[in-house]
């Protein structure tokens, strides 16, 4: 994606939304609005600010969220990745967490925490986590044998090992997890405001759809689309900033 | 860097502490079932290059694991220097056979990254891996990485990084495996005026006899699994000459042709 030139990403949403366009236009359904009916739409909620104190409320469980799962999620993942015995107990935890199906447990998760943000949070932690520890805790067990070797034959201490050799070497996979663990976040936020309690962009999703308001409807959930696109691209950043030299690709041997 | 330039000085004490900078007693090493090492004892002259030679798989790689105090042996010992060997030390260096390289890290930083463990601060950790970096003739390539370099560049890389951190013992895993035959020649040459130089104790693992014979002071023949010293080897009347006779040499002939002779039972 990083190297791939502006034109063509500019090419593919021409052709993405050109597409909407007429698929609008036929209609495929009269709930389907056009690509410009759900622009103005979206242009409309934006200059009147509902967008702005939608978001105020719908980034709060998702950025706790987010940062939980992640903080959380990477340290788990590089403790069990270290320690077989602590893989054998938490690891078949994270992978039913990522199985369970959600809608499932969301009336058992308010059940016991009520409507409010803990719930929410809770919702996005469901689907972002096990993805990030799962692939830390795979990446860091799969360091190369003899890099850690190297590292201890230049005496290197337990801690220069893990922070100059296991963690930069796990890093593009931590970075993978991290960036499905975030789209799943995402998936999270939304779904908890529709099955929990509608506010923020869920509300706008919910309310305008009762009224028929479809254009609306559309334009809140492709400003979600935009935000993770944006929220994932900062990731991208982030990891260059601190693992720059890993994405220059890796020697075959 | 003063410890490169002086020869160790002889520590006073009994005859092989002087003489010997590593000592391997009746070493064994058993993989679960496997015994790749059985009760093998070899001595390694102190500024001198020793070489072990023997088939794949008989525990070349173990043994100098196993004096590098990477693995630790079944039973018997190691003395480095007269003390025993309980893990690895600032007194022994190795080159690894699968290079071993950080594909993250450029060159220069690959290069330092043993002084970098040490906590040798970095413009003082660049300049002396820049001086290694010139010696194995990477020059002008510091701010490689390594997927961009050839087999026998990112070979040299691990070189000059365990020459870096001014061990008194190098450890090499077959250094030159990876090389085609006339960057081989060019590597025994630069390893041979490395010896001189340098005055460390080298220890080489390969499989040529040739090269064996080439570099040697002397020569360990290891039988296959579970692994003895067969035969020890002293190619001295060779090593005076200069390097390009050496080849010519009959002794040389002479000694290659008998190692062959006692390695070919154990090739079918
Ligand atoms: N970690 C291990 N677990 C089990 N067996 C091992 C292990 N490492 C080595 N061995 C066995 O020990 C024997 C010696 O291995 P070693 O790597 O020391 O051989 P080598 O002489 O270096 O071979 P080569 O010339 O191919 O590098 C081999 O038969 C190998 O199968
Ligand atoms: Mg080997």
């Amino acid at each position: 994606m990083r190297n791939r030139p502006l034109f063509l990403k500019l090419l593919s949403a021409v052709i993405v939304f050109g597409a909407w366009e007429i698929a609008g236009r036929i209609p495929v359904s009269y709930a389907f609005p056009t690509f410009l009916e759900s622009m103005s739409a979206l242009a409309a909620l934006t200059l009147d600010g509902t967008i702005f104190t939608a978001y105020a409320e719908t980034l709060k469980p998702l950025v706790v969220g987010i940062i939980i799962s992640a903080v959380l999620g990477i340290g788990i993942g590089l403790w069990t990745g270290l320690s077989s015995k602590f893989d054998w107990l938490f690891s078949p935890i994270f992978v039913v967490m990522q199985a369970a199906p959600l809608a499932a447990l969301i009336p058992l998760l308010i059940m016991v925490y009520g409507i409010g943000l803990t719930s929410k949070v809770l919702v996005v932690c469901i689907m972002a986590m096990p993805v990030i520890v799962l692939n830390t805790s795979g990446a860091v067990r799969n360091t190369p044998y003899t890099l850690k070797e190297m590292g201890r034959a230049f005496l290197g201490t337990e801690r220069d090992i893990m922070l100059k050799i296991v963690i930069p070497a796990a890093s593009p996979i931590i970075f993978a997890g991290l960036r499905l663990g975030v789209s799943a976040g995402f998936i999270g936020a939304i779904l908890s405001e529709l099955k929990i309690t509608p506010t923020g962009v869920g509300d706008i999703i919910t309310y305008s759809r009762s009224i028929a308001d479809y254009p609306s409807m559309y334009a809140a959930i492709f400003s979600i689309i935009v935000l993770a696109v944006l929220f994932l691209n900062l990731l991208e950043k982030i990891e260059r900033l601190l693992f720059g030299g890993n994405i220059r690709g890796y020697v075959s041997d | 860097m003063a410890m490169s330039q002086t020869r160790v000085a002889p520590k006073r004490g009994d005859e092989h502490d002087v003489e010997y900078a590593v000592s391997v007693r009746d070493v064994s090493k058993n993989y679960g079932d496997v015994e790749a090492l059985k009760d093998l004892s070899l001595d390694f002259p102190r500024g001198q290059l020793t070489s072990i030679l023997g088939p794949s798989g008989c525990g070349k790689t173990t043994l100098l694991k196993i004096i590098a105090g990477l693995l630790s042996p079944t039973s018997g010992e190691v003395e480095v220097n007269g003390k025993a060997v309980t893990g690895p030390g600032p007194d022994r260096a190795f080159v690894f056979q699968d290079f071993a390289l950080l594909p993250w890290a450029s060159v220069i930083r690959n290069v330092a990254f043993g002084l970098e463990l040490r906590g040798v601060a970095r413009s003082e950790r660049e300049s002396i891996a820049q001086k290694y970096i010139q010696n194995v003739g990477l020059g002008g390539f510091e701010n490689s990485f390594p997927h961009e370099l050839s087999g026998g560049m990112r070979q040299r890389v691990g070189l000059a990084r365990a020459l870096s951190v001014d061990a008194q013992v190098l450890l090499m895993d077959e250094p030159f495996s990876a090389v085609d035959e006339q960057t081989r020649r060019k590597f025994q040459e630069d390893l041979l005026s490395l010896v001189q130089q340098e005055s460390r104790t080298f220890i080489f693992v390969t499989h040529s006899i040739e090269e064996a014979v080439y570099v040697s002071d002397q020569i360990a023949i290891l039988l296959p699994r579970p692994s003895r010293v067969s035969e020890i080897i002293k190619p001295t009347g060779i090593r005076n000459k200069g390097t390009d006779d050496i080849r010519r040499d009959p002794e040389y002939l002479d000694i290659v042709d008998r190692i062959w002779a006692s390695l070919r039972s154990y090739v079918e």
